[in-house]
């Protein structure tokens, strides 16, 4: 176990063990887009951020990504942590307004204007669906691609790819909204839907789990 | 040189090879040392060797007149540079044609070339030896101080100058703790940019538990307008492959990589062939000079993306994944590549190793200030006289550094700012060129030592349309996988850009330095943390500037297109047509011998129309 300082109370928690899992363990609520109890942690969505170390010589971690340290001071809602998160949701509000998991902590965080140029993204690059798809199915059929503001999602060759399993778990998993499924338009790499298959879904692929809720095939074989 | 017998077992080896390489260079009378630097090697240094060498063969020179292809000498604004000892004779400028001359002249003759010495910009004076030199007799060359004098693809260079004694000495009489007690009390600081103390570094390497523990010299350099970690390793790699073997020794690492970008084929090819070399001679592999240490070194070569320059991205790198920066700690010291211990140390520290250890702690800590420590090497490029690579003692004040060496503003014009630390850097004003360059005085000036560019602006260049450019190259260059960082800094640029095109509001400005300082804070690495260091510090010094852009829309430095206007003043104009002629976009009109006229709505401020005006008709508004 491992003793530290968590918002001025004196905490035990385990070894190896996140920032966050720690928070979480004590009722204290932490916001994330990115974060899966059944994924690794990532750090890339910010919203986490937690301030660390004594004050004067504190800094700002994702708590997902911070392990518990011995002796480490940590607060999850100081002045400057929220002062960042909520800058980082008027961002996330202007850059994908129509995910309502963000709207939703936008309004949980009193973030009420966005200053910024509007935009309509359809991903935020949090990374779910990218680690499900490697971790959960050890499919690793969609992954990042490409550097700064150029990085999206996407399969090798921007081609559909043959170790996808139709699960569906990225579009389930997804905060935004671009592994949403998109139809029977091919356009997107990330699926393609379930109208494309013939015969559909599970009837092929038995293990693999399906998470689409609603999914078109079922709905369309009246299974719904 | 002839061929070693057998590979070197022990020190007294060392010392005998050390003595035959000496006796051998005793018969050679002259040294042409033709600079291979990037500066001179662009302006085709190559063709002057491969002329020389020719030349010399033919006179039957060869034997007794050596002609060496060396890494930066310095002064690249006067390139490409040759150096003729004895005397260390300066030309530059030197051409192809010029060869023959340089031989039969000085070297035969021993009579100077008049035409190609060196002319002081400042005081009109000729020098002809390299030590009087105002830009190189100002500097404290101890680590580049060597490169005229070696040849790169030459071990026996090297060995000839002194080299791998440190090292032989270190393995024969020191252990590791011993090495890191004086590199702690030389009180050496990382190069790279953060200054994090080398001998607390190497400590934590040396007492993590493990037995496979790896060494890496970081030498993806990727700042624009910096070469200071290239040219070292193009001038001296066996100062940096000597540093990391007493490094690896130090830590009690077996196993020594060489991370390096792409884009610096001549590096890659010197380390690689000094790394080869000291194999054969037996100063790499097992059991190096008989103590029992065995250590061999790698080279991995880059993709060339700067974020990989991050130590923890770096170690991804080299496991050949993305590179992508992870959350620390776990320091690598505990959790480095492969997940063993690593310690990841910048070129220029790892060439300040042998230095030091050489001149001792106590007369290496002389150099520099109460907290930082040793020389520093500058990259000086913009708008100064002599641009080039310069080593100076750490604390020389920036002024000294761009006036007294980089011999003042080009063209007369006056001083407007000073960038320092790359992109990650900060803009300094001309109030402040009094500053010392020491880390902890450049980073409460909002600026930072990083690896160590200077770019020196004058009254032309407009400190937003700067900025921008900054967090253009950070955009590209980010990894993109925090959201403060990628989306963040997008957003600024956003911000930035619509000021240079007059399209912004003065509210903006404090959003921008809001957002500024949360891509500061919420970031996970260095890139991001630093990203927003050019807006943050021209907001700091240059306010005014952003506010003319804003409230006048108007672009003082008269860069920002959107906001000048070019005007044909009809008294000069004497109808020459030149410009006219010139245009690209065919916004000038007007007969001949009569005043001509800009078309503001074809006009897209190029800019070509007043340099091609020879009676100053042309005026920027």
């Amino acid at each position: 176990m491992v003793n530290l300082t968590m918002n001025g109370l004196e905490i035990a928690f385990e070894k190896g063990a996140s920032l966050l899992e720690a928070a979480r363990f004590f009722g204290i609520e932490i916001p994330t887009l990115c974060y899966n109890e059944g994924l690794n942690p990532y750090g890339a969505c910010r919203l986490c951020l937690v301030e660390v170390g004594a004050p004067g010589r504190s800094r700002l971690v994702s708590s997902c990504t911070y392990p518990v340290q011995p002796g480490l001071i940590v607060r999850t809602h100081s002045a400057r942590v929220l002062k960042a998160r909520r800058l980082l949701l008027e961002l996330y509000l202007a850059t994908c307004p129509s995910s309502k998991i963000i709207q939703d902590l936008a309004s949980k965080h009193h973030v009420t204007r966005v200053r910024f140029k509007q935009k309509n993204e359809e991903c935020i690059l949090c990374g779910l669906c990218t680690r499900y798809c490697a971790e959960q199915m050890h499919g690793h059929a969609i992954g990042m691609v490409g550097r700064g503001a150029e990085r999206r999602i996407g399969s090798a060759f921007n081609k559909k790819s043959e170790d996808c399993r139709l699960c569906g778990g990225c579009s389930y998993i997804c905060p935004a909204c671009q592994a949403r499924c998109q139809g029977p338009d091919e356009k997107s790499a990330v699926c393609g839907a379930c109208l494309n298959l013939a015969p559909p879904c599970l009837d092929d692929h038995d293990d693999a789990m399906c998470y689409l809720d609603p999914c078109a095939a079922c709905e369309m074989r009246g299974e719904r | 040189m002839e061929a070693l017998q057998a590979r070197l077992k022990t020190p007294a080896d060392l010392e005998r090879y050390r003595a035959a390489i000496k006796a051998k260079q005793e018969t050679i009378t002259h040294r042409l040392s033709v600079c291979g630097g990037t500066g001179c090697a662009g302006g085709g240094s190559a063709r002057i060797r491969d002329y020389l060498q020719d030349y010399l063969a033919r006179r039957g020179l060869s034997a007794r007149v050596a002609l060496r292809f060396t890494g930066c000498l310095g002064l690249c604004e006067r390139g490409p540079l040759v150096i003729v000892s004895p005397g260390e004779i300066f030309y530059q400028k030197v051409t192809a044609a010029d060869a023959a001359e340089i031989v039969d002249q000085t070297v035969l003759k021993g009579e100077l070339v008049e035409r190609l010495l060196y002319t002081d910009p400042l005081n009109g004076e000729k020098y002809v030896s390299a030590n009087e030199i105002p830009f190189l007799k100002k500097q404290s060359r101890f680590l580049l101080g060597d490169n005229w004098r070696l040849d790169p693809a030459s071990i026996e260079d090297y060995l000839g100058l002194g080299g791998y004694a440190v090292l032989a000495g270190c393995l024969d009489g020191l252990n590791g703790a011993e090495i890191i007690a004086r590199l702690k009390a030389s009180r050496l600081r990382g190069r790279g940019g953060a200054g994090f103390p080398t001998g607390i570094k190497w400590a934590e390497g040396r007492e993590a538990p493990g037995d496979q523990k790896y060494i890496i010299c970081n030498a993806d350099e990727g700042d624009p307008g910096a070469f200071m970690d290239r040219s070292l390793m193009e001038g001296n790699p066996h100062s940096v492959l000597e540093g990391l073997i007493i490094g690896g020794y130090a830590i009690g690492a077996g196993e020594g990589i060489v991370f390096v970008r792409a884009e610096y084929p001549t590096a890659v090819k010197n380390i690689r062939l000094a790394i080869a070399r000291a194999e054969e001679v037996g100063l790499l592999g097992e059991d190096i000079l008989g103590s029992g240490f065995d250590f061999r070194v790698s080279v991995s070569v880059g993709a060339g993306a700067f974020v990989s320059g991050e130590t923890s991205a770096l170690i991804r790198a080299v496991e050949g994944q993305v590179g992508e920066p992870r959350q620390k700690p776990p320091h690598l010291a505990q959790q480095g590549l492969w997940k063993k211990p690593t310690v990841v140390n910048n070129v220029e520290t790892l060439a300040n190793v042998p230095l030091i250890l050489r001149l001792g702690t106590e007369s290496y800590s002389g150099i520099g200030t109460a907290s930082s420590k040793g020389t520093k090497i500058f990259s000086l490029v913009g708008k100064v006289n002599n641009t080039g690579l310069v080593e100076v003692p750490l604390g020389m004040t920036l002024r000294e550094i761009i006036d007294d060496i980089g011999g003042g503003i080009k063209g007369g014009k006056r001083f407007k700012a000073v960038q320092t630390g790359g992109p990650s850097g900060g803009c300094l004003p001309a109030s402040l060129l009094d500053l010392p360059t020491d880390y902890e005085a450049l980073s409460e000036a909002g600026s930072m030592m990083g690896s160590g560019g200077m770019i020196v602006m004058d009254e032309e260049t407009c400190m937003v349309d700067l900025a921008r450019y900054f967090l253009a190259f950070l955009k590209e260059e980010s990894c993109g996988a925090c959201f403060s960082c990628r989306e963040g800094i997008a957003r600024m640029l956003e911000m930035v850009e619509a000021i240079t095109r007059g399209e912004s509001s003065p509210g903006q400005l404090e959003l921008l330095e809001e957002l500024a300082a949360v891509v500061k804070e919420a970031s996970m690495c260095g890139l991001g943390q630093t990203a927003s260091n050019p807006v943050l510090s021209t907001l700091r010094y240059f306010r005014e500037e952003y506010l003319a852009h804003l409230v006048d829309r108007r672009c003082p430095a008269g860069v920002c297109r959107d906001l000048i206007s070019f005007r044909i003043e009809a008294g000069i104009c004497n109808g020459c047509g030149a410009c006219r002629k010139s245009c690209p976009a065919g916004a000038v009109e007007g007969k001949k011998k009569e005043p001509h006229r800009i078309a503001a709505a074809l006009c897209t401020r190029c800019g070509i129309c007043l340099e091609t005006c020879r009676y100053g008709a042309v005026l920027k508004e």
